[in-house]
Protein backbone atom coordinates (compact mmCIF):
# COMPACT_ATOMS: atom_id res chain seq x y z
CA UNK A 1 0.00 0.00 0.00
CA UNK A 2 0.74 3.96 -0.36
CA UNK A 3 2.51 5.70 1.96
CA UNK A 4 1.44 9.31 3.20
CA UNK A 5 3.10 12.44 4.50
CA UNK A 6 1.59 13.04 8.38
CA UNK A 7 2.96 16.22 10.14
CA UNK A 8 2.28 15.49 13.81
CA UNK A 9 3.41 18.09 16.89
CA UNK A 10 5.50 17.02 19.53
CA UNK A 11 6.18 19.33 22.76
CA UNK A 12 4.89 20.08 25.58
CA UNK A 13 3.35 22.88 27.43
CA UNK A 14 7.49 24.52 27.19
CA UNK A 15 7.39 24.40 23.43
CA UNK A 16 7.94 21.78 20.64
CA UNK A 17 7.79 21.30 17.13
CA UNK A 18 6.66 19.47 14.26
CA UNK A 19 7.41 16.56 13.10
CA UNK A 20 6.86 14.65 9.73
CA UNK A 21 6.22 10.84 9.71
CA UNK A 22 5.84 8.67 6.75
CA UNK A 23 2.50 5.76 7.53
CA UNK A 24 1.80 3.32 5.53
CA UNK A 25 -1.47 3.13 4.35
CA UNK A 26 -4.60 0.26 4.53
CA UNK A 27 -7.88 1.60 3.05
CA UNK A 28 -10.85 3.02 5.23
CA UNK A 29 -8.02 4.54 7.69
CA UNK A 30 -9.03 7.59 10.03
CA UNK A 31 -6.25 10.27 11.36
CA UNK A 32 -6.73 8.33 14.48
CA UNK A 33 -5.06 4.78 12.79
CA UNK A 34 -2.52 6.66 11.82
CA UNK A 35 -1.44 8.69 14.60
CA UNK A 36 -1.81 4.84 16.21
CA UNK A 37 0.33 3.34 13.53
CA UNK A 38 3.18 6.04 14.42
CA UNK A 39 2.63 5.42 18.44
CA UNK A 40 3.53 1.81 17.25
CA UNK A 41 6.37 2.07 14.92
CA UNK A 42 7.86 4.97 15.09
CA UNK A 43 7.41 7.25 18.03
CA UNK A 44 6.41 4.99 21.01
CA UNK A 45 5.74 7.97 23.31
CA UNK A 46 3.64 9.87 20.87
CA UNK A 47 0.75 11.63 23.34
CA UNK A 48 -2.66 11.22 22.04
CA UNK A 49 -6.23 10.96 23.94
CA UNK A 50 -8.61 8.62 22.29
CA UNK A 51 -10.99 6.17 24.12
CA UNK A 52 -14.44 4.58 21.59
CA UNK A 53 -13.02 5.37 17.79
CA UNK A 54 -16.27 5.98 17.24
CA UNK A 55 -17.42 9.46 17.49
CA UNK A 56 -18.62 9.00 20.61
CA UNK A 57 -16.60 9.37 23.73
CA UNK A 58 -15.27 13.06 22.60
CA UNK A 59 -11.51 12.26 23.43
CA UNK A 60 -9.92 12.74 20.27
CA UNK A 61 -10.40 16.19 19.42
CA UNK A 62 -7.77 18.09 17.54
CA UNK A 63 -6.99 19.86 15.21
CA UNK A 64 -6.52 18.58 11.28
CA UNK A 65 -4.97 20.57 8.71
CA UNK A 66 -6.14 23.64 10.83
CA UNK A 67 -9.66 22.74 11.42
CA UNK A 68 -11.09 21.15 14.68
CA UNK A 69 -11.90 17.53 14.29
CA UNK A 70 -12.26 14.15 15.73
CA UNK A 71 -9.76 11.89 14.74
CA UNK A 72 -11.05 9.07 15.16
CA UNK A 73 -13.87 10.41 12.49
CA UNK A 74 -11.93 12.53 9.82
CA UNK A 75 -10.82 9.84 7.05
CA UNK A 76 -7.42 10.38 5.91
CA UNK A 77 -8.78 10.04 2.19
CA UNK A 78 -11.07 12.87 2.57
CA UNK A 79 -7.62 15.18 1.93
CA UNK A 80 -5.76 14.17 -1.90
CA UNK A 81 -3.29 11.93 -2.14
CA UNK A 82 -0.21 13.85 -2.17
CA UNK A 83 -1.07 16.24 0.44
CA UNK A 84 0.46 16.46 3.83
CA UNK A 85 -2.20 15.61 6.88
CA UNK A 86 -0.83 18.03 9.78
CA UNK A 87 -2.06 17.17 13.10
CA UNK A 88 -2.30 19.66 16.30
CA UNK A 89 -3.61 19.68 19.83
CA UNK A 90 -6.52 22.15 20.47
CA UNK A 91 -5.60 25.80 20.42
CA UNK A 92 -7.99 27.06 22.93
CA UNK A 93 -6.49 24.72 25.78
CA UNK A 94 -3.32 24.30 27.55
CA UNK A 95 -1.36 21.47 26.32
CA UNK A 96 0.03 18.62 28.64
CA UNK A 97 2.21 16.57 25.73
CA UNK A 98 2.09 16.32 22.20
CA UNK A 99 -2.08 15.87 21.13
CA UNK A 100 -3.04 15.83 24.76
CA UNK A 101 -4.57 19.32 26.01
CA UNK A 102 -6.18 20.20 29.77
CA UNK A 103 -9.60 20.69 29.16
CA UNK A 104 -10.31 20.94 33.07
CA UNK A 105 -11.50 24.31 32.44
CA UNK A 106 -14.32 23.17 30.77
CA UNK A 107 -16.06 21.58 33.72
CA UNK A 108 -15.21 23.94 35.65
CA UNK A 109 -17.90 25.95 33.84
CA UNK A 110 -20.22 23.50 34.01
CA UNK A 111 -19.55 23.67 37.96
CA UNK A 112 -20.86 27.15 37.99
CA UNK A 113 -24.05 26.17 36.33
CA UNK A 114 -27.41 25.96 38.53
CA UNK A 115 -28.73 22.42 37.82
CA UNK A 116 -32.23 21.55 37.20
CA UNK A 117 -34.59 23.02 39.44
CA UNK A 118 -38.00 20.57 38.80
CA UNK A 119 -41.28 21.87 39.33
CA UNK A 120 -42.94 19.49 42.26
CA UNK A 121 -44.29 16.05 41.18
CA UNK A 122 -47.68 16.05 40.41
CA UNK A 123 -50.32 14.50 43.00
CA UNK A 124 -49.58 11.39 41.55
CA UNK A 125 -46.07 11.43 42.27
CA UNK A 126 -45.30 11.91 38.60
CA UNK A 127 -43.60 14.57 36.56
CA UNK A 128 -45.46 14.26 33.22
CA UNK A 129 -43.83 16.28 30.36
CA UNK A 130 -45.08 15.94 26.59
CA UNK A 131 -42.79 14.79 23.56
CA UNK A 132 -43.70 18.36 21.66
CA UNK A 133 -42.05 20.07 24.47
CA UNK A 134 -38.71 18.28 24.48
CA UNK A 135 -38.45 17.85 21.18
CA UNK A 136 -35.88 21.01 21.34
CA UNK A 137 -33.80 19.98 24.03
CA UNK A 138 -33.00 16.79 23.05
CA UNK A 139 -31.11 17.90 20.64
CA UNK A 140 -28.89 19.24 22.84
CA UNK A 141 -28.44 16.14 24.78
CA UNK A 142 -26.58 14.68 21.75
CA UNK A 143 -23.61 16.79 22.78
CA UNK A 144 -20.69 14.78 23.46
CA UNK A 145 -18.38 17.35 25.36
CA UNK A 146 -15.22 16.73 22.96
CA UNK A 147 -15.04 20.59 22.99
CA UNK A 148 -14.49 21.27 19.21
CA UNK A 149 -16.91 24.32 19.60
CA UNK A 150 -15.12 25.97 22.92
CA UNK A 151 -11.40 25.08 20.76
CA UNK A 152 -12.77 26.96 17.72
CA UNK A 153 -14.94 30.30 19.32
CA UNK A 154 -12.92 32.70 18.36
CA UNK A 155 -13.90 34.53 21.61
CA UNK A 156 -11.96 32.06 23.21
CA UNK A 157 -10.00 30.93 21.01
CA UNK A 158 -8.43 33.86 20.03
CA UNK A 159 -10.15 36.98 21.85
CA UNK A 160 -8.85 35.17 25.35
CA UNK A 161 -12.20 35.88 27.26
CA UNK A 162 -12.15 32.82 28.95
CA UNK A 163 -13.09 35.51 31.69
CA UNK A 164 -16.28 36.14 30.24
CA UNK A 165 -17.91 33.28 28.34
CA UNK A 166 -18.86 30.11 28.99
CA UNK A 167 -18.12 28.68 25.61
CA UNK A 168 -20.61 27.51 23.01
CA UNK A 169 -20.47 24.27 24.87
CA UNK A 170 -22.23 25.29 27.86
CA UNK A 171 -25.16 28.01 26.01
CA UNK A 172 -26.11 24.60 24.80
CA UNK A 173 -26.41 23.41 28.65
CA UNK A 174 -28.31 26.27 29.51
CA UNK A 175 -30.79 26.25 27.13
CA UNK A 176 -31.26 22.81 27.57
CA UNK A 177 -31.90 23.65 31.28
CA UNK A 178 -33.84 26.88 30.65
CA UNK A 179 -36.11 25.55 27.96
CA UNK A 180 -36.98 22.72 30.23
CA UNK A 181 -40.45 22.17 30.82
CA UNK A 182 -40.10 21.25 34.37
CA UNK A 183 -37.54 23.45 35.53
CA UNK A 184 -38.35 26.64 37.76
CA UNK A 185 -34.89 28.15 38.11
CA UNK A 186 -34.04 31.56 36.29
CA UNK A 187 -30.89 31.32 34.89
CA UNK A 188 -31.45 34.26 32.52
CA UNK A 189 -29.32 37.32 34.58
CA UNK A 190 -26.72 34.98 34.94
CA UNK A 191 -26.52 33.96 31.34
CA UNK A 192 -26.08 37.81 30.32
CA UNK A 193 -23.51 38.81 32.89
CA UNK A 194 -21.50 35.77 34.44
CA UNK A 195 -21.87 33.33 31.25
CA UNK A 196 -21.46 36.49 28.87
CA UNK A 197 -24.20 35.50 26.22
CA UNK A 198 -23.42 38.84 24.76
CA UNK A 199 -19.82 38.15 24.04
CA UNK A 200 -20.80 35.74 21.55
CA UNK A 201 -21.21 37.24 18.24
CA UNK A 202 -23.15 34.53 16.62
CA UNK A 203 -20.57 33.54 13.64
CA UNK A 204 -21.14 29.97 14.23
CA UNK A 205 -18.10 28.28 13.83
CA UNK A 206 -19.21 26.21 16.78
CA UNK A 207 -21.86 24.82 14.74
CA UNK A 208 -19.87 24.11 11.99
CA UNK A 209 -17.46 22.00 13.81
CA UNK A 210 -19.77 19.87 15.54
CA UNK A 211 -19.51 16.16 15.44
CA UNK A 212 -22.95 15.76 16.54
CA UNK A 213 -24.48 18.81 14.02
CA UNK A 214 -25.94 20.45 16.83
CA UNK A 215 -27.90 23.67 15.90
CA UNK A 216 -25.54 25.48 18.55
CA UNK A 217 -26.00 28.65 17.60
CA UNK A 218 -29.31 28.80 15.86
CA UNK A 219 -31.18 26.36 18.19
CA UNK A 220 -29.44 27.66 21.08
CA UNK A 221 -27.55 30.83 21.51
CA UNK A 222 -30.03 33.18 19.60
CA UNK A 223 -33.10 31.57 21.91
CA UNK A 224 -31.26 32.14 24.75
CA UNK A 225 -30.19 36.04 23.43
CA UNK A 226 -33.71 36.62 22.40
CA UNK A 227 -34.86 35.62 26.27
CA UNK A 228 -32.26 38.08 27.03
CA UNK A 229 -33.74 41.01 25.10
CA UNK A 230 -36.89 40.37 26.86
CA UNK A 231 -35.64 40.87 30.09
CA UNK A 232 -32.87 43.29 29.69
CA UNK A 233 -33.35 45.46 26.61
CA UNK A 234 -36.94 45.29 24.66
CA UNK A 235 -38.52 48.57 26.11
CA UNK A 236 -42.07 47.62 25.71
CA UNK A 237 -41.97 44.12 27.43
CA UNK A 238 -39.66 46.29 30.28
CA UNK A 239 -42.69 48.86 30.47
CA UNK A 240 -45.29 45.86 30.46
CA UNK A 241 -43.80 44.48 33.57
CA UNK A 242 -43.21 47.18 35.21
CA UNK A 243 -47.02 47.97 34.89
CA UNK A 244 -48.69 44.73 35.01
CA UNK A 245 -45.40 42.92 37.37
CA UNK A 246 -46.32 39.96 34.88
CA UNK A 247 -43.76 38.04 32.43
CA UNK A 248 -40.95 37.32 35.32
CA UNK A 249 -40.41 33.30 35.65
CA UNK B 1 12.04 18.20 11.09
CA UNK B 2 10.34 21.18 10.30
CA UNK B 3 10.42 23.49 13.37
CA UNK B 4 7.51 26.37 14.42
CA UNK B 5 6.96 28.34 16.73
CA UNK B 6 4.56 28.43 19.42
CA UNK B 7 3.07 25.69 21.55
CA UNK B 8 0.82 23.28 19.72
CA UNK B 9 2.30 24.61 16.29
CA UNK B 10 -0.55 27.29 15.98
CA UNK B 11 -0.39 30.19 13.16
CA UNK B 12 0.23 33.47 14.87
CA UNK B 13 -0.32 36.75 13.32
CA UNK B 14 -3.61 38.24 11.49
CA UNK B 15 -5.98 35.66 8.65
CA UNK B 16 -3.15 32.98 9.86
CA UNK B 17 -4.06 29.52 9.61
CA UNK B 18 -3.17 26.12 8.91
CA UNK B 19 -6.06 24.90 7.41
CA UNK B 20 -5.58 24.42 3.47
CA UNK B 21 -9.04 24.80 1.83
CA UNK B 22 -10.17 27.54 0.51
CA UNK B 23 -11.70 29.34 3.79
CA UNK B 24 -11.36 33.05 2.02
CA UNK B 25 -13.95 31.96 -0.41
CA UNK B 26 -17.11 32.72 1.47
CA UNK B 27 -16.45 36.03 3.18
CA UNK B 28 -15.50 37.21 -0.30
CA UNK B 29 -18.32 36.02 -2.77
CA UNK B 30 -20.96 37.25 0.31
CA UNK B 31 -18.42 40.50 1.41
CA UNK B 32 -18.95 40.91 -2.92
CA UNK B 33 -22.50 39.93 -3.48
CA UNK B 34 -23.81 42.63 -0.24
CA UNK B 35 -21.63 45.36 -1.53
CA UNK B 36 -22.97 45.03 -5.03
CA UNK B 37 -26.56 45.33 -3.96
CA UNK B 38 -25.56 48.10 -1.54
CA UNK B 39 -24.26 49.79 -4.65
CA UNK B 40 -27.51 49.08 -6.27
CA UNK B 41 -29.91 50.37 -3.84
CA UNK B 42 -27.71 53.63 -3.70
CA UNK B 43 -28.17 53.79 -7.28
CA UNK B 44 -32.14 53.58 -7.25
CA UNK B 45 -31.74 55.75 -4.92
CA UNK B 46 -29.58 58.41 -6.41
CA UNK B 47 -31.58 58.36 -9.46
CA UNK B 48 -35.12 58.10 -7.89
CA UNK B 49 -36.78 57.87 -11.61
CA UNK B 50 -38.01 54.88 -13.64
CA UNK B 51 -39.57 53.35 -10.85
CA UNK B 52 -43.37 52.99 -12.31
CA UNK B 53 -44.71 51.33 -15.44
CA UNK B 54 -48.42 51.46 -16.33
CA UNK B 55 -47.71 52.36 -19.77
CA UNK B 56 -49.48 55.39 -19.49
CA UNK B 57 -52.36 54.49 -18.03
CA UNK B 58 -53.96 56.59 -15.10
CA UNK B 59 -56.15 53.81 -13.87
CA UNK B 60 -55.79 51.40 -10.84
CA UNK B 61 -52.91 49.29 -11.39
CA UNK B 62 -49.07 49.31 -12.06
CA UNK B 63 -46.17 48.29 -11.20
CA UNK B 64 -43.93 50.05 -8.20
CA UNK B 65 -40.33 49.48 -8.18
CA UNK B 66 -39.74 48.06 -4.35
CA UNK B 67 -37.47 50.28 -3.84
CA UNK B 68 -40.23 53.31 -3.93
CA UNK B 69 -42.69 51.46 -1.97
CA UNK B 70 -45.00 52.23 0.18
CA UNK B 71 -44.60 55.60 -2.09
CA UNK B 72 -44.68 58.55 0.27
CA UNK B 73 -44.21 61.26 -2.69
CA UNK B 74 -44.45 61.00 -5.83
CA UNK B 75 -42.14 63.14 -7.76
CA UNK B 76 -43.80 64.12 -11.28
CA UNK B 77 -40.33 66.26 -12.42
CA UNK B 78 -38.63 62.60 -12.90
CA UNK B 79 -39.10 60.44 -15.83
CA UNK B 80 -41.36 57.34 -15.18
CA UNK B 81 -41.89 58.70 -11.75
CA UNK B 82 -45.77 56.95 -10.39
CA UNK B 83 -48.64 58.91 -10.51
CA UNK B 84 -49.65 61.46 -7.58
CA UNK B 85 -52.78 59.88 -7.10
CA UNK B 86 -50.41 56.63 -6.35
CA UNK B 87 -48.68 58.28 -3.42
CA UNK B 88 -49.56 58.75 0.71
CA UNK B 89 -48.52 62.49 0.63
CA UNK B 90 -48.97 63.71 -2.79
CA UNK B 91 -46.33 65.45 -4.70
CA UNK B 92 -43.03 65.16 -3.86
CA UNK B 93 -42.11 68.95 -1.81
CA UNK B 94 -40.66 71.34 -5.02
CA UNK B 95 -37.63 72.11 -2.43
CA UNK B 96 -35.72 68.72 -2.40
CA UNK B 97 -33.36 69.08 -4.91
CA UNK B 98 -33.72 66.13 -7.87
CA UNK B 99 -30.37 65.49 -7.69
CA UNK B 100 -30.55 64.48 -4.26
CA UNK B 101 -31.61 60.50 -3.30
CA UNK B 102 -35.50 60.79 -4.23
CA UNK B 103 -36.92 61.43 -0.88
CA UNK B 104 -39.54 58.64 -1.04
CA UNK B 105 -36.64 55.99 -1.08
CA UNK B 106 -34.72 57.53 1.36
CA UNK B 107 -37.31 57.44 3.61
CA UNK B 108 -38.13 54.11 2.86
CA UNK B 109 -34.80 52.22 2.68
CA UNK B 110 -33.62 52.58 6.16
CA UNK B 111 -36.58 49.86 7.48
CA UNK B 112 -35.59 47.03 5.05
CA UNK B 113 -31.91 48.02 5.72
CA UNK B 114 -31.92 47.78 9.46
CA UNK B 115 -33.96 44.26 9.34
CA UNK B 116 -31.19 43.36 7.46
CA UNK B 117 -28.58 44.74 9.30
CA UNK B 118 -29.55 43.58 12.59
CA UNK B 119 -30.75 39.87 10.98
CA UNK B 120 -28.76 36.90 12.70
CA UNK B 121 -27.56 36.01 9.41
CA UNK B 122 -26.77 39.31 8.29
CA UNK B 123 -24.42 40.01 11.39
CA UNK B 124 -22.90 36.38 11.28
CA UNK B 125 -21.88 37.30 7.67
CA UNK B 126 -20.92 41.06 8.00
CA UNK B 127 -18.68 40.16 11.34
CA UNK B 128 -16.84 37.23 9.27
CA UNK B 129 -16.63 39.39 5.85
CA UNK B 130 -16.41 42.75 6.95
CA UNK B 131 -14.74 43.11 10.35
CA UNK B 132 -13.19 39.79 10.22
CA UNK B 133 -14.13 38.74 13.42
CA UNK B 134 -13.12 36.10 12.44
CA UNK B 135 -13.25 36.26 8.74
CA UNK B 136 -13.21 32.04 9.08
CA UNK B 137 -13.63 29.67 11.33
CA UNK B 138 -10.23 28.83 13.08
CA UNK B 139 -8.47 31.75 11.14
CA UNK B 140 -6.52 34.21 13.22
CA UNK B 141 -9.38 37.54 13.15
CA UNK B 142 -8.34 41.24 12.91
CA UNK B 143 -6.83 42.89 15.64
CA UNK B 144 -9.13 44.56 17.74
CA UNK B 145 -8.66 47.86 19.36
CA UNK B 146 -9.13 47.29 23.22
CA UNK B 147 -10.66 44.20 24.41
CA UNK B 148 -13.15 42.18 22.47
CA UNK B 149 -16.67 42.84 23.84
CA UNK B 150 -18.69 41.00 21.19
CA UNK B 151 -22.33 42.14 20.99
CA UNK B 152 -21.90 44.23 24.06
CA UNK B 153 -21.09 47.61 24.16
CA UNK B 154 -20.95 49.57 21.05
CA UNK B 155 -23.15 46.60 19.04
CA UNK B 156 -25.62 46.71 22.02
CA UNK B 157 -28.32 48.24 19.35
CA UNK B 158 -28.30 44.81 17.95
CA UNK B 159 -30.59 43.47 20.36
CA UNK B 160 -33.61 45.54 19.22
CA UNK B 161 -33.89 43.62 16.05
CA UNK B 162 -37.36 42.70 16.82
CA UNK B 163 -37.67 46.17 16.33
CA UNK B 164 -36.50 46.23 12.80
CA UNK B 165 -38.62 43.58 12.23
CA UNK B 166 -42.29 44.88 13.25
CA UNK B 167 -41.13 47.48 10.47
CA UNK B 168 -40.07 44.96 7.90
CA UNK B 169 -43.82 43.18 8.70
CA UNK B 170 -45.29 46.58 7.74
CA UNK B 171 -43.16 47.09 4.58
CA UNK B 172 -43.99 43.67 3.49
CA UNK B 173 -47.94 44.36 3.87
CA UNK B 174 -46.99 47.30 1.27
CA UNK B 175 -44.91 44.83 -0.76
CA UNK B 176 -48.34 42.65 -1.02
CA UNK B 177 -50.28 45.43 -1.85
CA UNK B 178 -48.08 46.15 -4.99
CA UNK B 179 -48.44 42.96 -6.24
CA UNK B 180 -51.93 43.03 -6.28
CA UNK B 181 -51.74 46.29 -7.74
CA UNK B 182 -49.35 44.72 -10.46
CA UNK B 183 -52.20 42.37 -12.19
CA UNK B 184 -54.15 45.53 -13.10
CA UNK B 185 -53.65 48.31 -15.43
CA UNK B 186 -56.01 50.72 -15.70
CA UNK B 187 -58.48 48.73 -13.53
CA UNK B 188 -58.35 46.18 -15.77
CA UNK B 189 -57.43 42.53 -14.25
CA UNK B 190 -54.74 40.95 -16.36
CA UNK B 191 -51.42 39.51 -16.41
CA UNK B 192 -47.83 40.30 -17.23
CA UNK B 193 -44.15 39.12 -16.68
CA UNK B 194 -43.69 42.00 -14.04
CA UNK B 195 -46.90 41.34 -12.47
CA UNK B 196 -45.03 37.49 -11.56
CA UNK B 197 -41.93 39.31 -10.88
CA UNK B 198 -43.73 41.35 -8.49
CA UNK B 199 -45.61 38.62 -6.61
CA UNK B 200 -42.94 36.55 -6.11
CA UNK B 201 -40.87 39.64 -4.03
CA UNK B 202 -43.21 39.33 -1.46
CA UNK B 203 -43.03 35.33 -0.99
CA UNK B 204 -39.36 35.59 -1.18
CA UNK B 205 -39.13 38.03 0.99
CA UNK B 206 -42.07 37.59 3.52
CA UNK B 207 -40.10 33.70 3.38
CA UNK B 208 -37.44 35.85 5.20
CA UNK B 209 -39.25 37.40 7.29
CA UNK B 210 -40.97 35.31 8.87
CA UNK B 211 -38.03 32.58 9.59
CA UNK B 212 -36.57 35.50 11.19
CA UNK B 213 -35.11 34.33 15.21
CA UNK B 214 -36.79 37.25 16.87
CA UNK B 215 -40.30 36.19 15.03
CA UNK B 216 -39.29 32.03 16.33
CA UNK B 217 -38.58 33.92 19.22
CA UNK B 218 -42.19 35.21 19.95
CA UNK B 219 -44.51 32.90 17.80
CA UNK B 220 -43.37 30.43 20.66
CA UNK B 221 -39.80 29.94 21.00
CA UNK B 222 -40.09 31.89 24.23
CA UNK B 223 -42.23 29.53 26.11
CA UNK B 224 -40.35 26.44 28.15
CA UNK B 225 -43.44 24.69 27.46
CA UNK B 226 -45.78 24.32 24.68
CA UNK B 227 -48.33 22.42 25.92
CA UNK B 228 -48.57 23.73 29.40
CA UNK B 229 -50.82 27.01 28.28
CA UNK B 230 -53.37 28.03 30.73
CA UNK B 231 -56.12 29.11 27.80
CA UNK B 232 -56.43 25.40 25.88
CA UNK B 233 -54.62 22.51 27.04
CA UNK B 234 -54.81 20.23 24.10
CA UNK B 235 -55.33 23.13 21.36
CA UNK B 236 -53.12 25.45 22.54
CA UNK B 237 -50.18 22.75 22.44
CA UNK B 238 -50.81 22.35 18.91
CA UNK B 239 -51.06 25.83 17.82
CA UNK B 240 -48.02 27.23 19.39
CA UNK B 241 -45.82 24.34 18.81
CA UNK B 242 -47.21 24.35 14.96
CA UNK B 243 -46.53 27.86 14.63
CA UNK B 244 -43.06 27.03 16.21
CA UNK B 245 -42.44 24.50 14.07
CA UNK B 246 -43.32 26.01 10.83
CA UNK B 247 -41.48 29.32 11.37
CA UNK B 248 -38.64 26.84 12.28
CA UNK B 249 -38.58 24.98 9.09
CA UNK B 250 -38.40 28.86 7.56
CA UNK B 251 -35.50 29.67 9.81
CA UNK B 252 -33.31 26.66 8.92
CA UNK B 253 -33.43 28.23 5.84
CA UNK B 254 -32.97 31.58 6.44
CA UNK B 255 -29.38 32.35 5.10
CA UNK B 256 -30.92 30.80 1.41
CA UNK B 257 -33.80 32.80 2.04
CA UNK B 258 -31.95 36.10 2.80
CA UNK B 259 -30.09 36.09 -0.45
CA UNK B 260 -32.32 35.18 -3.02
CA UNK B 261 -34.95 37.86 -1.33
CA UNK B 262 -32.31 40.58 -1.21
CA UNK B 263 -31.32 39.90 -5.11
CA UNK B 264 -35.12 39.36 -6.31
CA UNK B 265 -35.76 42.93 -4.86
CA UNK B 266 -32.81 44.10 -6.60
CA UNK B 267 -33.90 42.49 -9.79
CA UNK B 268 -37.81 43.64 -9.51
CA UNK B 269 -36.49 46.77 -9.11
CA UNK B 270 -34.03 46.77 -11.69
CA UNK B 271 -37.05 45.23 -14.22
CA UNK B 272 -39.39 47.75 -13.43
CA UNK B 273 -36.93 50.61 -14.76
CA UNK B 274 -36.05 48.64 -17.74
CA UNK B 275 -39.23 48.30 -18.61
CA UNK B 276 -40.04 52.14 -17.70
CA UNK B 277 -37.11 53.28 -19.48
CA UNK B 278 -38.77 51.42 -22.51
CA UNK B 279 -35.16 49.81 -22.46
CA UNK B 280 -37.50 46.30 -22.71
CA UNK B 281 -40.72 45.00 -23.22
CA UNK B 282 -43.25 43.73 -20.97
CA UNK B 283 -45.04 41.13 -21.89
CA UNK B 284 -48.64 41.08 -21.07
CA UNK B 285 -52.37 40.24 -21.57
CA UNK B 286 -53.22 44.00 -21.65
CA UNK B 287 -50.94 44.06 -24.25
CA UNK B 288 -47.81 46.40 -25.00
S1 LIG C 1 -21.36 31.47 17.25
FE1 LIG C 1 -20.78 32.40 19.21
S2 LIG C 1 -20.29 30.68 20.54
FE2 LIG C 1 -20.31 29.90 18.44
S3 LIG C 1 -18.18 30.03 17.79
FE3 LIG C 1 -19.17 31.92 17.15
S4 LIG C 1 -18.84 33.38 18.80
FE4 LIG C 1 -18.38 31.35 19.61
S1 LIG D 1 -21.73 20.92 21.25
FE1 LIG D 1 -20.87 19.63 19.64
S2 LIG D 1 -18.80 20.43 19.35
FE2 LIG D 1 -19.51 21.21 21.30
S3 LIG D 1 -18.79 19.80 22.83
FE3 LIG D 1 -20.85 19.14 22.28
S4 LIG D 1 -20.59 17.67 20.62
FE4 LIG D 1 -18.64 18.75 20.84
S1 LIG E 1 -12.10 8.34 20.19
FE1 LIG E 1 -14.08 8.69 20.99
S2 LIG E 1 -14.73 10.34 19.78
FE2 LIG E 1 -12.87 9.84 18.84
S1 LIG F 1 -32.83 36.78 12.17
FE1 LIG F 1 -32.66 37.24 10.09
S2 LIG F 1 -34.36 38.56 9.89
FE2 LIG F 1 -34.40 38.23 12.03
Amino acid sequence: MAERNFRVWRGDADGGEFVNYKVEMEPGMVVLDAIHRIQTHQANDLAVRWNCKAGKCGSCSCEVNGKPKLSCMTRVNDYAPEETITVQPLKTFPIVKDLVTDVSWNYEQKAKIQPLQPRPREADGTHRMQQEDVDRIQEFRKCIECFLCQDVCHVLRNQDRKDAFVGPRFMIHLAQLEMHPLDTADRIPAIKNEYGSGLCNITRCCTDVCPEHIGITDNAIIPLKERVVDRYYDPVMMIWRAITGAGAK
Amino acid sequence: MAAETGTGGHAAGMFKTLRTDAWWFEPLWTGLGFLIFTIYANYEMMKGDNYWFSNGAHGFGGYLSPFFSPLLFADTRVWAGAPVAESFFGEAPTWWPTWFPSISAALILPLPLSFRLTCYYYRKFYYRAYFMSPPACAVNPAPQPGKYEGERMLLLFQNLHRYALYAAIVVLGFLSYDAFMSFFRDGVFGVGVGSLILTLNPILLGSYTFGCHAWRHLIGGKKDCFSCDAFNHDKGMKKSYGAWRAVTWLNERHMLLAWVSMIWVGWTGLYVRLVASGAITDFSTWGN
